[in-house]
């Protein structure tokens, strides 16, 4: 099917959409093709990109048309194995980009996070192939911003909630492990089959695989200099959410095979004694990559992301111990149980994370990232900098450029300080 | 070797040549909105080998003359420790823009924090609200400090502060008070910026702002130490750009150094 075709089954506005992905091309060129010393691995990545709503949305309207489940997801806390076992397909929506702001406010309130505006956006203006393509997607009470705006956007689009839990504790942890049971249910009532242990097993097995392949990529760049860009790391984590995750996968330990020859060589991306950073905190959804523009393009490089889309994805594998589905069920809860987003009270393990990685990555200092009036993660702010070893400094922003030239100026400052 | 510091703010440029390590021409232009005519202008009759680029402008003058570039935060702290070799805090308040920085005993920048997008708390803030009274900067200042209190004015916001004096000067407070009001207002944010930093004496006040007086004033009242003003607070990010300059010659592009100023 040529992309045009596809692109109107789907009901997308092909005008607005033609110009989004026209945006695209030139803050591609600008952003990612202009580096120098890139990895040969990146060309799939570059390829990708190029098609970005075209061969992997044909991908997923297939395996809607063979009767499999396509379901979409915005949370790094949606068990997307359970999506894998009943055979779907789960993908990580995008909502990196301002679109539609007028419309969006006349539904939302303006002082909202800019990921939220953003998939409203997508939405409201049909820009989003992956979202039209999904039978329905899975939202979950992260923050109050997200929980709220899925009671408005269900009229929407069909939409399944999970609640996550704030705390903890082993009655957090029940009612989590319930919650996990309950998506399993649904899912199986939306199949009309039973899961099995062992398609079960496999998707964890599928899912550990590609978070075992990132984090290969992750641990080369403790080495001096970092044989590959933060930028690129940041897209590879970005594309994970929707590519296949064979294929991803596959493509992923090629790239790393090159860049631990690189390494043994004594390749970088960049020259040995770069100032190494790491950016903590919000997503970076895709297309989103100012603020990692910014960094690089001020001498500096990006050796670790203590994000969702970053180590917070990869760092826990499901821990499977024993192969009855109730086992493995438990094993899958505990696991998204262990993530450490800011939405948790006390949340003492992510500064500790934190400092991990920057003692790991051997990083001079933290760049810690805040979409705006995203409560959990601007307040949270105050006790990643108290607590950290490196000096740290503190971006709030949204999507828009308008703030470039400030942001510029405090990085290439804060980077100043690190030398 | 004559190098030119030059600071491209948002109200003003800032030009500073120096001949070894003597000033021998200082200018301050309101910035225009033809900048890239003007800074062609302000160069062109002027003898320099070097030229060095700070402020938001910097990147311009990179493209247009080829000027190497700093931020505005190293800028301002070659620049005071010049003039101020104790300095260990400064407090620069620009136009459009406020920042506050801490430095090490040898002049490396330890901490430093600056306002957010808004012009609150700027220079700006000040030409706004003097312009809503109908008085000059001068005037705004003397009003201020004769003045027996302070009238309230609670926004942050320029554009709701100015809502609020326009309120002010309905109820018919006397002039004098929502002056001071202004001022105590611009200063309680200026405090707020230096106790993220955890200040440390002595304190160096910069840019345009610092030539206010009712704002050194009500600050030295408020911290309770001197503050020291360079001779002209508005130079001194120039005067480190080309300081700068001067101190990195044949290192190549970007890989100055501060050392060569020390002491």
């Amino acid at each position: 099917m040529d992309r045009e075709a596809l692109w109107s089954s789907l009901g997308l506005d092909l005008e607005a959409h033609a110009a989004l992905l026209e945006a695209l091309g030139p803050l591609y060129q600008e952003v990612y093709l202009s580096q120098e010393n890139r990895p040969r691995g990146m060309a799939y990545f570059d390829a990708v990109v190029a098609d970005i709503h075209g061969a992997r949305v044909a991908e997923l309207l297939q395996i809607r048309e063979a009767g499999r489940p396509v379901v979409g997801t915005f949370c790094v806390f949606v068990p997307e194995e359970i999506v894998w076992a009943a055979g779907g397909a789960c993908v990580g929506l995008c909502a990196g980009v301002e679109v539609a702001t007028e419309r969006v406010e006349e539904v939302l309130p303006r002082n909202l996070c800019p990921l939220i505006k953003a998939f409203f956006g997508f939405k409201l203006a049909r820009l989003c192939p992956y979202m039209e393509v999904c039978h329905f997607l899975v939202g979950e009470t992260t923050c109050d911003g997200k929980k709220k705006a899925y009671e408005i956007f269900e009229a929407y689009k069909p939409i399944y909630v999970m609640q996550v839990p704030h705390r903890k504790d082993e009655e957090s942890l029940k009612l989590w492990i319930a919650e996990v049971e309950r998506f399993l249910r649904y899912m199986e009532e939306f199949t009309g089959e039973s899961i099995s242990a062992e398609a079960l097993r496999e998707a964890i097995e599928l899912i550990n695989r590609r978070r075992r392949a990132l984090k290969r990529l992750n641990e080369l760049r403790r080495f001096d200099p970092p044989p590959i860009s933060g930028r690129d790391v940041l897209l590879i984590h970005q594309l994970s959410f929707f590519d296949d995750p064979e294929r991803f996968t596959r493509k992923l330990e090629e790239l790393c095979a090159e860049l631990e020859e690189r390494v043994s060589a004594g390749e970088g991306v960049c020259p040995a004694g770069t100032p190494r950073v790491v950016i903590s905190g919000c997503p970076m959804a895709i297309p989103n990559w100012k603020v990692a523009h910014l960094v690089e393009s001020s001498g500096a490089v990006i050796v670790g992301e203590e994000s969702c889309v970053g180590t917070r994805y990869t760092r826990e594998l499901v821990r499977v111990s024993e192969n009855s589905k109730e086992g493995l069920l438990r094993a899958l809860a505990e696991r998204y149980f262990r993530i450490d987003c800011a939405i948790f009270t006390p949340n003492p393990e992510r500064p500790a994370h934190l400092k991990e990685m920057v003692r790991d990555l051997s990083a001079a200092g933290v760049i810690h990232y805040a979409l705006k009036f995203c409560d959990p993660y601007t307040i949270e702010a105050y006790r990643i900098e108290k607590d950290s070893a490196v000096p740290v400094l503190k971006i709030e922003t949204d999507y828009s450029l308008e703030d470039r030239e400030q942001l510029r100026t405090r990085i290439e400052a804060f980077l100043e300080v690190l030398r | 070797m004559r190098v030119a510091g030059l600071d491209i703010g948002s109200r003003t440029v800032k030009l500073v040549i120096l001949n070894g390590s003597e000033v021998c021409e200082k200018r301050c232009l309101e910035t225009s909105a033809r900048l890239a005519e003007q800074l062609t202008d302000l160069l062109s009759g002027l003898r320099f080998d070097r030229l060095i680029a700070t402020g938001y402008g910097r990147g311009l003058a990179r493209e247009l003359f080829g000027a190497e570039t700093l931020t505005e935060i190293k800028a301002h702290a070659l620049g005071v420790r010049h003039l101020f070799p104790e300095v260990r805090t400064i407090l620069d308040i620009g136009g459009q823009d406020s920042k506050a920085m801490v430095l090490a005993p040898d002049g490396r920048v330890l901490r430093f924090e600056m306002n957010d997008r808004c012009a609150a708390g700027t220079g700006r803030f000040l030409e706004v609200m003097a312009q809503v009274l109908g008085i000059s900067l001068e005037e705004l200042s003397e009003m201020a400090l004769s003045a027996d209190q302070a009238a309230r004015i609670s926004a942050l916001c320029t554009v709701f502060a100015e809502g609020e004096v326009v309120g002010l000067i309905g109820r018919g407070e006397a002039p004098e008070r929502i002056a001071r009001g202004i001022i105590s207002s611009i200063v309680k944010r200026s405090l707020g910026l230096l106790r993220r930093v955890s200040p440390s004496t002595p304190l160096v006040f910069t840019g345009g702002v610092a030539c206010n007086r009712a704002v050194v004033r009500l600050l030295e009242e408020e911290l309770g130490f001197q503050i020291l003003l360079p001779e002209d607070p508005r130079i001194t990010g120039a005067l480190g750009a080309a300081l700068y300059g001067a101190s990195s010659l044949g290192s190549g592009p970007g890989k100055g150094t501060e050392e060569g100023l020390a002491g």
